[in-house]
């Protein structure tokens, strides 16, 4: 036993190391998953409100002068009214419900095939020849374009809107499964080969996990692009759910309502966006990147 | 040291280039017994990593034996440990997992040994952390044990602790011959550091370029530790070096170093 190597190591103290550096040994308190701090949060939060804020103050101001009609603009008061009508009388409740419902549905389906198909590919060449082309050339179809067939094929019914979602959440988390097992560093799996990982654990030990920041940013986009086709989807015809309550005010030129479908919309699609970043950020902690 | 564990003869090996295939290793013929330090020095482009990973299981398609306890070595193996000159550590996993891999920690047996090799490797405290955490020294000596958890019979290190400073690779070098002295594990280890070649290994491998074959062994039959500021240790490091030396001049007077 060395004399320089006879080092006993306190935790939450700091030991010099053959190189000389300090080096900071992790205590309880430092454990190595940080407990969330809100503070970066809300200065967030804070700075993102700045324009929003500005944008109504001023929306308000112009409407309570008589700048524009109700009819073409309403105030910010007034749709914060309807929304408050819509939401105590429960309809506001049942319509997100059911658009949530389908939404998550559609994503479900579609994201999982577009999982499955992405490892299939990333990890087999041949399924890559046999399935990314025709997966691409479908992909550059605008599903706005595919919709009225859809409707032709299975009705106005449940089954058509879920469709249009599934047709538009598959490729997101396909593309960037695909690259992101594309992406594992052969290095690493070089180390695989040593520890004779068969191929199973190199699939749940090794790829997944290196591949793991593509799938999460795939999962991501796929739920954005969910949340669209969903407006597309209860756009074209639906006797519930958001969009239905925005082709609904139209009909009844009730302005304000559209405005709460707007902003449900938007808010709902942004809260989802936000708890999936909270989780990317938990899952991805271990990353050594530039983080802004 | 006892019955010879690693039989290497007549290994010939070359790679298909745009120019035509190069030949990268020669009729080398290397025996190691139970329990050596091996080192391996050359210049670069003398085959040195090549060779490491022929017996590694990494590289094939080359002519002659190779055999590890008498079998021939088909591909990896958790028998033979390999040790690269980047810590290739899992990111996402913490020291202990990392170390673990594959087995669970969950396993009592796994999780005595995990803790035995975090003591030898001395990272007690750094369990919990992550690869990022890690000095490049600490992350070498948990994919040093990493490697060891699978009880090896020979542990190949390519240059572990070429991208390390002077003072973490002799605090490296000293770790290593720590475990080398607890574990009789038998160790190839190649590097370009003559030094480090003496300090460490009971013989040394001196390769030369072009095409990768071996000039000389040289048997360090010093005691360990090794203090490296000894007249004994200069004579032999100065005989490493002159042969180290005519080397180079070879390559030099070939004309095709340049």
């Amino acid at each position: 036993m060395s004399e320089g190597a006879k080092v006993i190591v306190q935790p939450g103290t700091a030991v010099r190391e053959g190189s000389g550096k300090l080096k900071a040994v992790p205590g309880k308190a430092s454990a190595s998953r940080r407990p969330i701090s809100w503070k970066p949060y809300l200065s967030d939060l804070g700075a993102g409100a700045i324009i929003p804020v500005l944008t109504v103050a001023l929306w308000q101001t112009a409407g309570s002068a008589g700048w524009a009609s109700p009819e073409f603009l309403p105030t910010p008061l007034a749709i914060a009214r309807s929304f408050v009508d819509l939401a105590v009388s429960g309809g506001l409740a049942h319509h997100l419900g059911v658009s949530l419902g389908r939404a998550f549905l559609g994503f479900l389906i579609g994201g999982a095939v577009g999982l499955l198909l992405g490892i299939l590919t990333g990890l087999f060449r041949r399924a890559e020849y046999l399935l990314d082309p025709s997966v691409q050339v479908l992909r550059l179809v605008p599903h706005l374009a595919i919709a009225p067939l859809i409707i032709l094929w299975f009705g106005f019914g449940e089954v058509s809107k879920v469709a249009i979602i599934i047709s538009g959440s598959f490729f997101p988390l396909y593309i960037n499964t695909f690259v992101g097992i594309r992406h594992v560093d052969d290095k690493l799996l070089e180390v695989g080969r040593v520890l004779s990982f068969s191929p199973y654990q190199r699939l749940r030990r090794l790829v997944l996990p290196a591949a793991l920041p593509n799938i999460l940013l795939g999962l991501r986009l796929s739920l954005a692009v969910a949340w669209i086709s969903l407006v597309v989807a209860e756009l074209i015809g639906s006797q519930s759910g958001v969009g239905f309550l925005i082709n609904e005010a139209k009909q009844n030129s009730n302005t304000e309502i559209i405005f709460v479908g707007i902003l449900i919309f938007a808010f709902v699609g942004k809260l989802i966006d936000s708890i999936f970043r909270v989780l990317e950020h938990r899952l991805l902690f271990w990353r050594d990147s530039y983080r802004g | 040291m006892g019955e010879t564990l690693l039989d290497i003869s007549n290994l010939n090996k070359s790679f298909e280039t745009a120019g035509g295939p190069v030949q990268a290793l020669h009729n080398v013929e290397l025996h190691v017994e139970e329990g050596e330090f091996i080192t391996v020095i050359g210049p670069s482009g003398c085959g040195k990593s090549t060779l490491l990973r022929i017996v590694a299981g990494l590289d094939g398609g080359y002519s002659g034996t190779v055999t590890l306890e008498g079998a021939k070595i088909n591909g990896p193996g958790i028998d033979k440990g390999f040790i690269f000159q980047e810590h290739r550590l899992f990111p996402w996993l913490t020291v202990e997992k990392n170390i673990a891999s594959d087995l669970s920690l969950r396993d009592p047996g796994v999780r005595k040994k995990v803790d035995e090799l975090i003591e030898l490797v001395k990272l007690k405290g750094f369990e919990k952390s992550y690869p990022r955490e890690l000095s490049g020294g600490m992350a070498q000596r948990v994919a040093i044990a990493r490697a060891l958890l699978r009880n090896p019979k020979i542990l190949l290190l390519d240059e572990p602790f070429g991208a390390l400073d002077a003072f973490t690779r002799a605090h490296m070098q000293t770790v290593l011959l720590d475990i080398w002295r607890t574990n009789r594990t038998t160790m190839i280890f190649v590097t370009h550091d003559i030094d480090e070649a003496v300090f460490l290994g009971n013989r040394v491998v001196i390769l030369e370029p072009r095409p990768g074959k071996i000039r000389k062994i040289v048997g360090i039959d010093l005691p360990y530790p090794r203090k490296k500021a000894t007249a004994s240790f200069q004579e032999l490091r100065l005989k490493v070096l002159s042969e180290f030396e005519k080397v180079e001049e070879l390559e030099l007077t070939d004309g095709a170093g340049i």
